[in-house]
């Protein structure tokens, strides 16, 4: 299985780096955002909760995007019924799926936290870079876990634009919430981590429990 | 409808645009699940026991099923991944369609030609032992379905079901003969005894 889910995820990164379709638009929707922030405020600079908020809701919106495109190449040029010939487990799929979703995520938020950092908040990054990481990363796994699931599901209709945001989007609620409620302690002045562990614990487990659950669907969603 | 195929024959099946060739053919292939009754292929109930016959079908369909970014031996390399073959496998099928001098350019630059050609090596990699061909000679030219015969074609000694327009090529290379109208069986003999006119009364 692991051998096939390389195998995809191998080629849908040779796509990615030759149309520059989903990461570029990603990245550009999410400076964008901030740009449009910055000025609509009208405030020098945010923290703290308001600054949390920002920074994920844009970060989720920019997730939208890539979801969306993930099973482009499969769906235009015939993919899936490609897969579903060969003798491969289809769970490898859903792996190839989420880890590259994954790394789009982190390739985005290179872009994207600098430039939030720039643009619009108050407080140095820099000091609780360690913990940011953390709670970026463990997001990111949940987000690709449901991204994946999502857009499988998504794949075969024909308003894919609009059931990609409307049934992702519900499903992140509660990975937002425990994400900008980790985030928001360390976007003030001086500020420190609080009840990290508890953010922490629940993030884990919201990754685990779609792991879990998409590991266990994705192959009746392949069905035709 | 109820008919059988043997190994090593050829079904060919005939009708007009809708009358449900590529459905059929899609469900034979493990794709598409069907509303009522089942089929047996290669010894497999369809479509719960499909898992069985992946990997042992050659499915040519409308769409080439590749990727327009990747090159020809790029998809080829990732189908050989698929299906756990050699990669030496790969540099004999782009030998076998001609394009070995075309191996490194992107699907999307190729002819339709080209496509069809690369779409066959593709289908017949891993050497399956069921072809299922929708209009296999669809944009070659006659040199290059020559080429492609042994692939493809009779000689290649696989069981085929093939789905053409062409009434005069499905009687001389099938041995049955299916005729197919409104997704119902209109007809289905033996081809030395199929009748070409009442064949092409399923075009009228």
């Amino acid at each position: 299985m692991i051998r096939t889910a390389t195998a995809i995820l191998r080629k849908d990164l040779t796509i990615e780096l030759r149309t520059k379709e989903s990461v570029p638009a990603m990245a550009l929707f999410t400076v964008t955002v901030y740009v449009l922030f910055h000025f609509g405020l009208d405030r020098d600079s945010l923290d703290g909760e308001l600054a949390s908020g920002v920074l994920w809701v844009t970060l989720l919106l920019a997730a939208v995007i890539g979801v969306t495109r993930l099973f482009a190449a499969e769906r235009e040029q015939g993919g899936i019924d490609a897969l579903l010939l060969a003798p491969v487990d289809r769970t490898a799929l859903f792996v190839a799926k989420a880890a590259a979703l994954l790394l789009y995520l982190v390739l985005l938020e290179l872009v994207a936290v600098p430039t939030f950092g720039l643009l619009l908040l108050g407080p140095d990054l820099l000091s609780d870079l360690p913990e940011l990481v953390l709670i970026l990363l463990l997001a990111d796994i949940g987000l690709a876990a449901v991204g994946a699931l999502v857009a499988a599901l998504a794949a075969e209709t024909r308003a894919r634009e609009l059931i990609v945001p409307l049934l992702l989007l519900p499903l992140l609620v509660p990975l937002l919430i425990a994400a900008a409620s980790a985030t928001a302690p360390l976007l003030r002045e001086g500020g420190s981590p609080e009840d990290l562990g508890r953010w922490l614990a629940l993030l884990g487990g919201y990754d685990l429990v779609f792991l879990l659950i998409s590991l266990a669907v994705f192959d009746y969603l392949l069905e035709d | 409808m109820t008919l059988r195929l043997e190994r090593g024959r050829t079904l060919a099946v005939i009708g007009a645009n809708g009358a449900g060739k590529t459905t059929l053919l899609r469900v034979l292939a493990g794709l598409l699940r069907p509303h009522a009754g089942s089929a047996r292929v290669l010894g497999a109930e369809l479509p719960g026991e499909a898992w069985r016959v992946r990997g042992r079908i050659g499915y040519l369909g409308h769409d080439p099923l590749l990727y327009r970014e990747l090159s020809g031996r790029e998809n080829l390399l990732y189908q050989s991944r698929l299906y756990r073959l050699a990669p030496e496998r790969v540099e004999e099928a782009l030998a076998a369609v001609g394009l070995e001098r075309r191996a490194t350019e992107p699907v999307r630059d190729l002819s339709k030609g080209m496509v069809q050609r690369l779409a066959v090596a593709r289908a017949t990699l891993h050497e399956p032992d069921l072809l299922l061909l929708d209009e296999p000679r669809a944009n070659l030219d006659p040199a290059a379905a020559e080429r492609l015969e042994p692939l493809i074609g009779r000689a290649s000694g696989r069981a085929r079901v093939l789905v053409t327009h062409d009434v005069e090529r499905a009687l001389a290379e099938a041995d049955v003969v299916l005729g197919l109208r409104g997704g119902r069986q209109a007809f289905a003999v033996a081809a030395s005894k199929a009748d070409a006119g009442g064949a092409r009364g399923l075009y009228a």
